[in-house]
């Protein structure tokens, strides 16, 4: 090859890259599909987010709409909406991971002492059970559930509660989320953690026993230390999205006479862009969430490579 | 080995709480099940707790079988599902193919490109207005393409791939092979068990969206399963499913159960066959970095 093109050497073949491409076309040819979406999907919704800086006007596209500056931002901050949303957010996501981030670990530690296998299996399965129920029909069960005439609302009026549809009580919002998250997510969240406990070596166990150490015992002292680096990663990734509060199961579950404590900034952003078409004053609310779940995510990141050497990139 | 009175107390509390656990967990189903079943004025005047069905019969089961929304949220599902997950398995191997190249110049370029929209998105609205520019809203296109490869699953099929000996490869090229060739004759087959788990995400994502449809879809022909009980299990607009308006909250209550049972009865159904892969698919997902 070297020969052929040996005596009139252009500029653009000599561009490492540009050889690289030739030489491999058939393999580049084949990301162009992929690239092409990414392009579409991602990066154009990406630089369209410029519209929180502008009065998008549909006719004139993103490009032509009029800059406005940070206009929306303003509009958003001075607003009452925001400090109650952004309240709204931290507290579901904190009382979830505060809650729900022990109850796998829990879980998992007790499965392992399990003495007998097909019990063991039995619950595990069960427990997995859950996870695999599309979250309407979870969420259409805890509506039905803790309707006027649900069950779980005569439990609580026996208890000595109210007889009423609990989803219409402003305080029992959070303690109904983070339970149903809780019901849903254990067993599944606790596989990762059932799999360290596994990788643990036997012969610790075994050591621990002859020193005459109590089941209890082995687990503070075996068990848990042997599972503290998963139990540290998934910290880490939980941290990291603590305040990315999804927006589907608020919308399935909450109504306007709860709003106070239910709605949060990504069911903010969806109810003003896509009910009420506000598409650059939600955009604009939309990228101060994203910017806040990144500071975070990379906030967690860095101080956790700094305390534990564990760390997601 | 013997067990001291502590242990022993241990494991029965332990056991205990296990039977605590599978009871919460499968009542609300017991629930449903044996409400469906129910008469519905017992349904709406039982108080607490309910272990077999009170007034015994299949009326909601009637009624929802005869629905044509249930069928059509069905077929609609299983179109979107199947197709959906081939679309995605050729766009995900393809990424993964080409990035799993050792000798490309451009790989660290290209996984950056990819990599960082695992971090940054543009947020709902901003999709929209692309998937409305398009010309997509009211289609299924516009249920599959937005999401046709998740970066994370890119990412987990791509070290699979980074997993196939080099060797294999390098006696095909010899012979000529071509990329494709390579990636559909050597690399696809021994990375089956990974293809598995992402089928199974893929489609499990597919079998449980339905906020994508609620905001692109306007032709309720078109409209997924999930979206379908949305309408009847939570905004309670299930005025297309009955017929005289006065027995209307009367049948809701059994109804809504009975149509919990036949949306799920499948899911539970093939679950047993798959959770194995499920619980091999998050330790693959773990391992990912």
């Amino acid at each position: 090859m070297k020969t052929v093109n040996g005596n009139k050497k252009s500029k653009l073949s000599d561009n490492k890259y540009i050889k690289d491409i030739v030489q491999n076309r058939e393999v580049y040819i084949l990301f162009i599909p992929v690239l092409i979406y990414y392009v579409i999907f991602k990066y154009l919704p990406m630089t369209g987010t410029i519209i929180a800086f502008k009065d998008y006007i549909p006719a004139r596209g993103v490009l032509g709409s009029p800059w406005v500056g940070f206009k929306h931002f303003e509009r958003f901050f001075t607003s009452p909406r925001a400090w109650l949303v952004i309240r709204n957010t931290f507290k579901i996501g904190v009382a979830n991971m505060v809650f729900g981030f022990p109850v796998p670990i829990i879980i998992a530690v007790l499965f392992n002492e399990l003495r007998n296998k097909y019990f063991k299996r039995t619950v595990q399965s069960v427990s997995y059970l859950p996870h695999f129920i599309s979250l309407v029909v979870v969420c259409g069960m805890i509506r039905q559930f803790t309707s006027e005439d649900g069950f779980i609302t005569a439990v609580i009026a026996m208890l000595g509660g109210q007889r009423q549809s609990l989803l219409n009580v402003p305080e029992y919002f959070l303690p109904i989320h983070v339970i149903s998250g809780i019901w849903k997510e254990m067993g599944w969240n606790s596989i990762v953690y059932i799999a360290a406990i596994s990788g643990i070596n036997a012969e610790l166990y075994e050591a621990a026993r002859v020193d005459g150490a109590s089941r209890i015992r082995q687990i503070w002292s075996v068990t848990l230390p042997g599972i503290l680096p998963t139990i540290i990663v998934m910290l880490i990734l939980r941290v990291g999205s603590i305040i990315s509060v999804g927006y589907e199961k608020i919308i399935l579950l909450y109504n306007p006479i709860i709003y106070d404590t239910s709605d949060v900034i990504s069911t903010y952003v969806y109810r003003t862009g896509l009910q009420q078409f506000e598409y650059s004053f939600s955009t604009a609310i939309g990228l101060f969430n994203s910017v806040i779940n990144f500071i975070f995510l990379f906030a967690t990141n860095k101080l956790s490579r700094k305390i534990s050497d564990t760390s997601l990139w | 080995m013997k067990m001291t009175t502590d242990e022993k107390v241990f494991g029965v509390i332990n056991t205990v709480f296990m039977l605590f656990i599978i009871f919460i967990t499968l009542y609300p189903f017991w629930y449903v099940i044996v409400a469906s079943f129910s008469d519905n004025s017992a349904v709406l005047t039982n108080r607490g707790l309910m272990l077999l069905p009170k007034g015994f019969n299949f009326n909601s089961y009637a009624k929802v079988l005869k629905n044509h929304m249930i069928y059509t949220g069905y077929c609609n599902t299983i179109i979107i599902l199947v197709c959906g997950t081939v679309l995605n398995l050729i766009m995900t191997a393809l990424g993964a193919f080409v990035l799993s190249r050792k000798n490309l110049k451009l790989k660290k370029l290209l996984m950056i490109i990819v990599v960082v929209t695992m971090y940054f998105d543009g947020g709902i609205v901003p999709l929209y207005l692309v998937v409305k520019n398009l010309g997509l809203i009211n289609t299924r296109w516009a249920l599959m393409l937005p999401g046709l490869i998740s970066t994370y699953n890119l990412v987990i099929l791509r070290t699979a791939f980074e997993a196939v000996p080099a060797s294999l490869e390098e006696s095909a090229k010899i012979d000529g092979a071509s990329a494709l060739r390579i990636l559909c004759w050597i690399i696809i087959p021994l990375s089956k068990p990974t293809l598995a788990v992402l089928i199974l995400y893929y489609g499990v994502g597919y079998w449980n969206s339905w906020f994508s449809a609620m905001i692109y879809l306007k032709d309720r022909s078109l409209y997924p399963l999930q979206l379908v009980l949305r309408e009847i299990l939570i905004s309670g607009s299930n005025t297309d499913m009955l017929s005289g308006a006065d027995t209307e909250i009367q049948i809701s209550e059994t109804l809504k159960y009975a149509v919990i049972v036949v949306s799920t009865l499948p899911v539970l159904c093939i679950y047993p066959f798959l959770q194995r892969f499920f619980e091999k698919g998050i330790m693959v997902g773990a391992v990912k970095e």
